[in-house]
């Protein structure tokens, strides 16, 4: 038995430690943000962040992870209340089909954690790994930026 | 300069003469030892010394002919001035690339025909100076990160195609940030000392024994393709061992392979397939064009065939006596069990991060990426190129379509990756394990390699 932890909270999990993350997110946890795209980390659907790194969690076997800290959209946010991210994807409808969607809002997610006001050529070179077959790129990328702005916007009110 | 060595001559008179004009023995002794010195400062100054050449009107571009630009393209591809001179995509030439090298940090300069920023100032006798000799218009010497120490076997005909394909680029207005070099080696002088040693300024002689595709490969290898800088051995001066040539070398954390009696495939390379190697980065009994590897790759796929193919006769001859090559290599080895009990931890972490593609069957594989028990990283001596393809994974580095693997560093610490790397050591090669994997690994993760 290995110990994740998931979005702050630890699991005991019971599959073997040669198993891809994202299988066990899925399978054992039930959480099913994280997509199955191709299970080469060529598309960045599985992508969930490790100690606030993005990673594709269909290449990352749970033997490494013990220890370090595991983050998954649904730690963002809940429908109720969605984080800023989520919030702004929404707005800016930025799902087609949706399937890279979480993968998309993770890899975002590493970026905003560094910076609330990335350049648009930083938020292009930094999504790059992440693919979406639909062809909604622009809205992804409005999305990051309105995302951006509110964390900026909330981070002076707090001031 | 001149001047004053003049200056400190008189002084030195004036010494050795005493302060009653006369001499005594100690006087005289004093005399003659300064005269040395002076006379050896004197030698010195008028040897390091390298005038300027006067800068020109930049050129109009209609004025070169259009044959002997596309002819110069054609050569800049093989002596892939791009690579180093290029620092963004949209700045082709503009220079500003970090090298890294034991010494500190060297930036490429810019060598689009920019007057203020580039080499639109510079006369033909300067360009071929610079290739020739190492000394900038100006007279400044440079540094041999440069590699006049290979261009200076380049016939004249091929420097001026040279000079006329450069001359016709957009110029770019692009400053190049200064050298962070440590002392002394930002001292550029000193530079006429290291082409005394090591600077042989000697063209390229055919051989009459070998013929005309071998003769034209040669050429090519040894001079504008340098192929040399990253596959030699350098010394602690920096300079490629005279004797050790093509026994494989360090650049920027990878190890460029030996390309003599050394190498280590498993298969034998043949001059049919380092063509392909050369425009396509991929050969499947052997490896993906990696590192500083691909972006030679990407520009010798854009040179004329003929010559990429007599590069390839030439490599090949280079390799002649490997083991691949005479058929006394050992098969393909996998001894997955052995390694299991081995590194047990690191055949875990490649059965959740690796087996995926790289498993016999695996999707990729079916793709045709060349398996890892023929790959030449695990067969190499040194063990940078594994490491650092996890690390950062590889580009494709000729179109989309090429091999592509992704960058591990996030993933994996520092210790994982050493167990991963052991586990692959022990299971597809019977080579010695690799020492001190932990610092390798340490050092490549510092480094970052890309």
């Amino acid at each position: 038995m290995l110990t994740l932890t998931v979005n702050g909270r630890e699991h005991s999990v019971s599959a073997d430690p040669s198993t891809p993350l994202l299988y066990v997110l899925r399978g054992e946890l039930e959480l099913d943000g994280a997509k199955y795209g191709c299970g080469l980390g060529q598309c960045g659907a599985c992508t969930v962040l490790v100690d606030g790194r993005p990673v594709f969690s269909c290449l990352m076997p749970i033997a490494a992870l013990p220890g370090r800290q595991i983050r998954t959209v649904e730690g963002l946010g809940t429908i109720e209340a969605m984080g800023p991210l989520q919030q702004a994807f929404a707005a800016e409808q930025a799902a087609q089909c949706g399937y890279c969607i979480a993968g998309m809002i993770m890899r975002a997610q590493a970026l905003l954690d560094r910076t609330t006001s990335p350049s648009e050529a930083e938020i292009r070179a930094h999504m790059q790994p992440n693919l979406c077959r639909c062809g909604t790129h622009m809205r992804i990328l409005r999305a990051v930026q309105r995302a951006a702005a509110a964390m900026r916007d909330k981070a002076e009110a707090a001031r | 300069m001149t001047g004053r060595v003049a200056a400190a001559e008189e002084r030195a008179f004036s010494i050795t003469l005493g302060a009653q004009g006369q001499m005594t023995w100690r006087g005289k002794i004093l005399g003659i030892v300064l005269l040395a010195i002076v006379a050896a400062l004197g030698a010195a100054a008028h040897f390091v010394y390298k005038p300027a050449l006067p800068p020109i009107a930049p050129p109009d571009p209609q004025n070169f002919d259009k044959a002997l630009v596309a002819q110069g393209q054609a050569l800049a591809a093989i002596g892939d001035c791009a690579v180093c001179h290029t620092a963004r995509e949209d700045a082709a030439l503009a220079g500003g690339r970090a090298l890294a090298t034991p010494f500190g940090t060297l930036f490429s300069t810019n060598i689009t025909p920019d007057a203020k920023t580039g080499i639109g100032r510079w006369s033909e006798a300067a360009f071929v100076r610079a290739m020739r000799e190492g000394v900038s218009r100006d007279g400044t010497y440079l540094y041999p990160a440069f590699p006049y120490d290979h261009f200076t076997h380049v016939d004249d005909a091929d420097l001026q195609a040279i000079y006329a394909y450069l001359m016709t680029r957009r110029p770019i207005d692009s400053h190049a940030p200064a050298n962070e070099l440590r002392w002394p080696y930002d001292f550029r002088p000193l530079l006429a000392g290291w082409d005394l040693l090591f600077q042989h300024k000697i063209p390229f002689v055919a051989d009459p024994a070998q013929d005309a595709e071998w003769n034209r490969g040669a050429y090519l290898v040894e001079g504008l393709g340098h192929c040399g800088a990253c596959h030699t051995p350098r010394n602690a001066l920096g300079a490629e061992h005279a004797h050790q040539a093509f026994a494989g070398g360090v650049i920027e954390g990878w190890y460029a392979p030996p390309l003599n009696a050394a190498n280590p495939a498993v298969e034998p390379w043949t001059a049919d397939r380092l063509e392909a190697y050369f425009h396509t980065g991929i050969d499947l009994d052997h490896a993906a064009a990696a590192g500083p590897m691909g972006p030679v790759v990407h520009d010798l796929a854009a040179a004329p065939m003929a010559d990429r193919k007599a590069i390839a006769v030439y490599v090949a001859w280079l390799m002649r006596d490997s083991p691949a090559a005479i058929g006394k290599r050992r098969p393909p080895l996998d001894r997955a069990d052995y390694a299991q009990q081995e590194h047990a931890r690191g055949a875990t972490l490649f059965a959740g991060a690796c087996a995926t593609c790289h498993g016999a069957g695996a999707p990729m594989m079916l793709q045709g990426r060349p398996p890892l028990e023929k790959g030449s990283p695990l067969q190499e001596a040194d063990p940078r190129d594994t490491i650092a393809i996890i690390l950062h994974g590889l580009a494709p580095p000729v179109d989309a379509n090429g091999p592509y693997m992704p960058a591990f560093a996030d993933e994996f610490s520092d210790t994982e990756i050493d167990e991963i790397v052991a586990y692959l050591r022990a299971r597809f090669s019977d080579g010695p394990a690799w020492a001190d994997l932990a610092h390798a690994v340490a050092s490549a993760r510092k480094e970052g390699a890309s």
